[in-house]
């Protein structure tokens, strides 16, 4: 296997995957009950994304500088900061924890 | 600022903006990464411009660089892995995007979690519309010119952690995520995903733990439990 075999065949299998939802009959996802799992679905996503990213390196549990980078940007959030004001603390805050603390 | 006079239209133009450009800072530490883990600028820009799922691109040169070549399979399957969740983004948005072979494709590439996430917290079909096509764009856009940019730049960036941008990337999904939680359904099911999400992580293989959270939308939504209102 060549490194242009994995970066094809990955991409192939990525573009694949999103195709696939839009091929399904969107009728399928009319019932309500349906209709209400769809919905919900960014929300589960998105809740088990940040999770992951902010407490996990690979299968190790940690909790580190990514976690106060995380903490800003909710206080942030809840005072209605811009989220490119959240995003860029986020990030500034865990830079400086890495800096003193590396 | 905008060239829209619709308050409501320049409220989501802003909104996608300022995803695309902060998903555009973290494509730097993309390219970077891609280039020190031994892909070529050309292959690094070929996963931005066709893959394109930050997570799916990260996880092939995390496996690249720590198994070379020979993990080649792991590679492939773990991005494989990632991108189921861009499979459920598609199903979500397929009815909201509407017909046309063309359009539905073009769409079908666009779809990841930011366009979706953008998208989807509009109030109206035509502004979720609007929110999911200019973040699709914007994001493609910003993150393909910035991963040219790390690829390029590598190693004269030095280690791109340092820069926190991984947490800038979880934060970005947090806002992207803190106007559903105001919905008491949205919320239980963030909440619970979230507990699942972190307790499954060293049991399972990465990406998964994520991916099982679609088990908390299912029931949530088929009992349709704390709903009196509409999800969205």
């Amino acid at each position: 296997m060549t490194l242009w075999t994995i970066v094809l065949a990955a991409s192939v299998a990525c573009l694949g995957l999103k195709l696939l939802g839009y091929a399904i009959p969107p009728r399928l996802f009319e019932p309500p009950p349906i209709r209400r799992s769809t919905e919900l679905l960014p929300a589960a996503l998105l809740a088990g994304l940040i999770v992951t990213q902010t407490f996990s390196s690979g299968q190790q549990l940690e909790a580190d500088a990514r976690l106060a980078g995380l903490g800003v940007a909710a206080v942030l959030y809840a005072v209605r900061a811009p989220f490119l004001v959240a995003v860029v603390s986020a990030a500034a805050v865990t830079a400086l924890l890495r800096l003193v603390q590396p | 600022m905008l060239p829209v006079r619709d308050p409501d239209r320049a409220r989501v133009w802003r909104a996608a903006l300022s995803v695309a450009l902060a998903t555009a800072a973290y494509g730097v530490s993309f390219g970077a990464l891609a280039t020190a883990s031994g892909l070529s600028v050309a292959q690094a820009c070929v996963l931005s411009l066709v893959l394109f799922s930050g997570g799916s691109q990260f996880a092939i040169v995390g496996v690249i660089a720590a198994g070379g070549v020979g993990a080649g399979g792991a590679a492939i399957a773990g991005a494989a892995l990632l991108g189921v969740r861009n499979l459920f983004y598609s199903v979500r948005m397929s009815p909201i995007i509407g017909p046309g072979s063309w359009r539905r494709i073009a769409a079908a590439h666009l779809t990841i979690d930011e366009s979706t996430a953008v998208g989807t917290a509009q109030p109206t079909p035509s502004l979720q519309r609007l929110g999911f096509w200019v973040t699709g764009l914007g994001v493609f856009l910003g993150w393909n010119a910035t991963t040219l940019v790390g690829a390029l730049l590598g190693d004269l960036l030095g280690d791109v952690r340092g820069f926190g941008l991984d947490a800038a990337a979880s934060a970005a999904f947090l806002g992207l995520l803190w106007p559903r939680l105001r919905q008491r359904q949205a919320l239980a099911v963030a909440c619970a995903s979230a507990v699942i999400a972190v307790v499954a992580v060293p049991w399972l293989p990465v990406g998964v733990p994520v991916l099982i959270t679609v088990v908390v939308a299912v029931l949530v939504g088929a009992t349709n439990w704390l709903g009196r209102e509409r999800a969205t």
